[in-house]
């Protein structure tokens, strides 16, 4: 089996440079690649596009990139919690694209998947649909949208093996899977690595084929953005 | 005049048995105390989860498991888990059969807006476009009128629009209403001590008032 590992973090960013367009993994500050973020906030980058549902909180995730002004351009769809975010927006400092939720995942999968574009309700008759092409199916409209892909996609997962098979826990699947597939180099981090053939491959959700490089992962702080207790 | 809760609880009564539901942030997150116990439905969380249990204690708080508002949550037994694009597909292909979701406006033809206020709040839509557009029944948890009294019952928004004739019931702190297809909000229920001349002045669009009004009732 092909061998995918990469020794950390570092290794396997060490060829993302500044313009880059990349993918994050991750709903809220669950299922975030921290270790690759991490690694990222190293390098002296920036102009980087970056195509997440979400943009972190000021002080975690994909927040602390923005914090060192390494981003250009944000692609989400839920960017609250955030206010240097919102700063950089409402200053015109950030280029934001704010995109239907289940729009941004249906581009990203349509991108691993090779559809250019296909059509949705969502958004028709909002600002949403400026500029795009409107048809009309069995009575009802529907909007074009185009696929989305990455020069990298970089994903966290709960297990992994050698051969880049990622299996995902609770709601941290969210985005990941479909990003995975949707990047000309993606990029993923497991909680626990091991070697190929330890995982049942009835229970693979993300199939090697779309993984270049995989790292056991550390120290995940899996920080909580609202811890809610049954009363 | 109702409190969040009791927006909620009557909201709880819309609920069918052997519903698949989906509630959004805020008001709608709280109907889930209020369904019976001898309903079975399940609850949908956008980011991947059929099956909202309640919320956990504190040894089973598991930063892999939240709803689409970030807090953590439990599963109920039976529950399935899946990514994003599955969760969008079942709500796009019509698997979901009831939607409750918050408003800022409601417009008489059932347009509604509850995404961004120009200049001011740009949070983003999240799942709440996708889920308007293709919902088949949608319930909106809302107050009449904003803090300094304007009517949020609208002939038409005048905020940015989330989606276009989808709202098809409204459940306000003063109201009970029915978007009706020919446009205008059918009063259906008032809230108690709540006047049927009062809701009348706080309803910017057409509301449409036909026989006696009865007051809603809370089972529990």
């Amino acid at each position: 089996m092909i061998n995918k590992t990469v020794k950390d973090a570092d290794e396997a960013i060490r060829d993302i440079t500044s313009n880059a367009v990349l993918m994050l993994g991750g709903f809220g500050l669950s299922g975030i690649p921290e270790n690759c973020i991490s690694a990222l906030l190293k390098k002296d980058i920036s102009g980087l596009t970056c195509i997440s549902n979400n943009a972190g909180v000021d002080d975690f995730g994909i927040g602390l990139m923005l914090k060192k002004r390494m981003v250009k351009k944000m692609i989400s769809s839920y960017v609250g919690e955030n206010a240097e975010f919102e700063r950089q927006l409402l200053s015109g400092e950030l280029e934001v694209e704010l995109i239907p939720q289940g729009t941004l995942a249906e581009r990203v999968r349509a991108g691993g998947a090779g559809i250019p574009a296909f059509f949705t309700p969502a958004g028709v008759g909002t600002e949403v649909a400026e500029g795009k092409e409107i048809r009309e199916f069995d009575g009802k409209l529907y909007l074009m949208e185009r696929c989305l892909k990455a020069d990298f996609s970089i994903v966290k997962a709960w297990k992994g093996d050698t051969a880049g098979n990622l299996i995902y826990k609770g709601t941290a699947r969210n985005f990941n899977p479909m990003m995975a597939a949707a990047g000309k180099i993606t990029i993923a981090e497991v909680e626990e690595l091991v070697p190929a053939g330890e995982l049942d491959p009835n229970t693979i959700h993300t199939p090697g084929i779309y993984v270049q490089r995989i790292f056991q992962g550390k120290d995940y702080e899996k920080r909580i953005e609202q811890k809610t207790i049954r009363k | 005049m109702l409190n969040k809760d009791q927006i909620a609880q009557r909201i709880a009564k819309e609920v069918k048995n052997g519903q698949y539901i989906n509630l959004g942030i805020g008001i709608p997150t709280l109907v889930a105390n209020y369904i019976p116990d001898e309903l079975e439905v399940v609850l949908q969380s956008e980011n991947g989860l059929l099956g909202i249990g309640p919320f956990p204690t504190e040894e089973n708080v598991d930063a892999d498991l939240i709803n689409a508002g970030k807090q953590t949550i439990t599963m109920v037994k039976g529950s399935s888990l899946f990514s994003s694009a599955e969760s969008f597909a079942m709500i796009r292909g019509g698997h979901v059969h009831l939607t409750i979701l918050g408003a800022m406006e409601v417009s008489e033809n059932g347009d509604i807006a509850n995404w961004k206020i120009p200049g001011k709040m740009v949070k983003g839509m999240g799942g709440a476009m996708d889920l308007v557009a293709s919902a088949k029944n949608i319930i909106v948890a809302m107050q009449h009128c904003s803090r300094d009294g304007r009517s949020k019952l609208l002939k038409e928004c005048s905020l940015p629009i989330t989606g276009i004739k989808c709202v098809n019931k409204i459940v306000s702190d003063l109201a009970v209403m029915e978007v009706l297809p020919e446009g205008g909000f059918k009063l259906l229920e008032r809230a108690p001590g709540v006047s049927v001349e009062e809701i009348v002045s706080k309803t910017e669009g057409r509301l449409v008032v036909d026989g006696e009004i009865p007051e809603m009732t809370f089972d529990n």
